[in-house]
């Protein structure tokens, strides 16, 4: 999934990536595209995460990971972190989700039935950046849809998401809703829309998962 | 020159009264001032209102952050991004606590919570942002409309008191961070009545650090006390 979606980026965007599943992204990237990093704790243009011995213990990303400095980084406070957010210098936001509508509404920051929840950057950036794209599991561990009509937990940011990757494939999000583009080796569209709560299109292009070699 | 440099964390948290509101800088570890943490707990302040990223971390341990104060029964009430864990696997006693209504939370957007305590600490009465339009978050609040796009109005917080830690500071109180470290110090040093400040470093002459270098001038900051060897590091944690 992480190889997937971070075949979508382009050269010279500016990437934020979500705590999990989406920060596998920054090792998968095309290396002749250039790729700013971006995390909401105050840094850009950081590197790879640190290797056991390499960290530093005041240089993390939004994951609370360990990251390596690379020549070009440049620190913000969180104010500012959030302002280069907000102001549109973000071009792509890679987050995990527990639902995602046929509207492109994102919901993952709370449960419905909890009081709590964790929202951290994920209002700002569904808002601020220019495209979200999301990673997560196609259904919930109960077998539930997570790709759905209209969302029942409690939404971070009304239609703002355009593809999904999950398990069984990627999911561009239209005007029509949800469109399959790619499919995961061995699955049929039909098994892919019994697990899915909305209505899938299924275009006459479909692909398997596309993978670099 | 006011003398800023006080010789024990003991004595820079020793009059903070019950019920005061602390702002707490820090993100996933660094900039945590641990020793400050660690010496209001000693003091045994209570009804605390507390301003953070986090009300401290979910995993159980032995490191020191706002879930000493927690899990001590110090805190009243939490104004943070998060009021359960990043993942529903994790808990820890705020989520608990908080779930049986026994502690009160506001939950802000990161990004709204840090322009709040910018325009704490701006004199700015209020701001609009589009994060949270259309969500549960916008009941109760002003939406208003500019070049077609809607906002949220967000008010500011200031607090009595905010503690932060940073690299190293001139006996101004000139203050330097280190890599991420920097997060929500700048901004919360100008949110507070008072801002207490635990350093890496020791305390260097005024001069020594270039003017085009400061991260938080000393104005914003009242009180410092420089972090022994034998107090509590910035470690790597494992996990």
């Amino acid at each position: 999934m992480a190889d997937r979606i971070a075949m979508e980026f382009e050269d010279g965007w500016v990437v934020n990536l979500g705590v999990g599943m989406p920060t596998l992204c920054s090792n998968f990237v095309h290396p002749e595209r250039e790729i700013t990093y971006q995390s909401e704790n105050g840094l850009v243009n950081y590197g790879p995460l640190a290797v056991e011995g390499e960290e530093d213990p005041n240089l993390v990303n939004a994951g609370g990971q360990y990251v390596i400095p690379i020549p070009g980084m440049a620190v913000l406070d969180h104010a500012d972190a959030f302002a280069l957010i907000r102001g549109g210098y973000v071009d792509v936001t890679v987050l995990g989700a527990y639902e995602v509508a046929a509207n492109g509404d994102l919901a993952n920051w709370r449960l419905a039935g909890r009081k709590g929840g964790g929202i951290g950057g994920a209002m700002d950036l569904a808002v601020g950046a220019r495209n979200v794209f999301v990673m997560m599991e196609h259904t919930t561990r109960e077998g539930a849809p997570r790709l759905v009509e209209r969302c029942a937990q409690p939404i971070t940011a009304p239609g703002v998401v355009k593809l999904v990757a999950t398990t069984l494939g990627l999911f561009e999000i239209t005007p029509d809703g949800f469109v399959l583009r790619e499919i995961a080796p061995g699955y049929e569209p039909d098994e892919v829309q019994a697990a899915t709560g909305a209505r899938l299109i299924v275009p006459p292009d479909l692909r398997e998962f596309q993978t670099r070699a | 020159m006011k003398n800023k440099t006080y010789e024990s964390f003991e004595a820079a948290v020793a009059d903070i009264p019950d019920g005061s509101t602390i702002m707490f800088a820090g993100f996933a570890g660094p900039g945590t001032p641990r020793n400050l943490i660690a010496a209001l707990l000693a003091q045994g302040a209570s009804g605390l209102t507390i301003i953070s990223n986090t009300p401290g971390r979910w995993a159980d341990g032995e490191i020191v952050d706002l879930k000493v104060l927690v899990d001590a029964g110090r805190v009243r009430k939490a104004v943070a991004s998060f009021t359960a864990a990043p993942h529903p696997s994790m808990s820890g006693v705020f989520a608990e606590l908080y779930e049986a209504g026994k502690i009160e939370a506001e939950l802000v957007p990161q990004g709204t919570l840090a322009e709040r305590i910018r325009a704490g600490g701006a004199g700015l009465g209020a701001f609009y942002t589009p994060a949270g339009v259309g969500t549960e978050l916008a009941e109760g609040k002003e939406v208003r409309s500019f070049d077609g796009r809607d906002y949220l109005l967000e008010l500011p917080l200031r607090a009595d008191y905010a503690m932060l830690r940073a690299h190293r500071a001139d006996e101004l109180g000139n203050l330097q961070y280190v890599h991420t470290q920097r997060n929500f110090g700048p901004i919360m040093a100008r949110a507070a009545h008072t801002t207490i400040v635990e350093l890496d470093l020791p305390i260097v002459p005024a001069g020594e650090i270039d003017p085009d270098h400061v991260h938080t001038p000393g104005i914003f900051i009242d009180r410092m006390v420089v972090v022994p060897a034998d107090a509590i590091q910035e470690t790597v944690r494992n996990g």
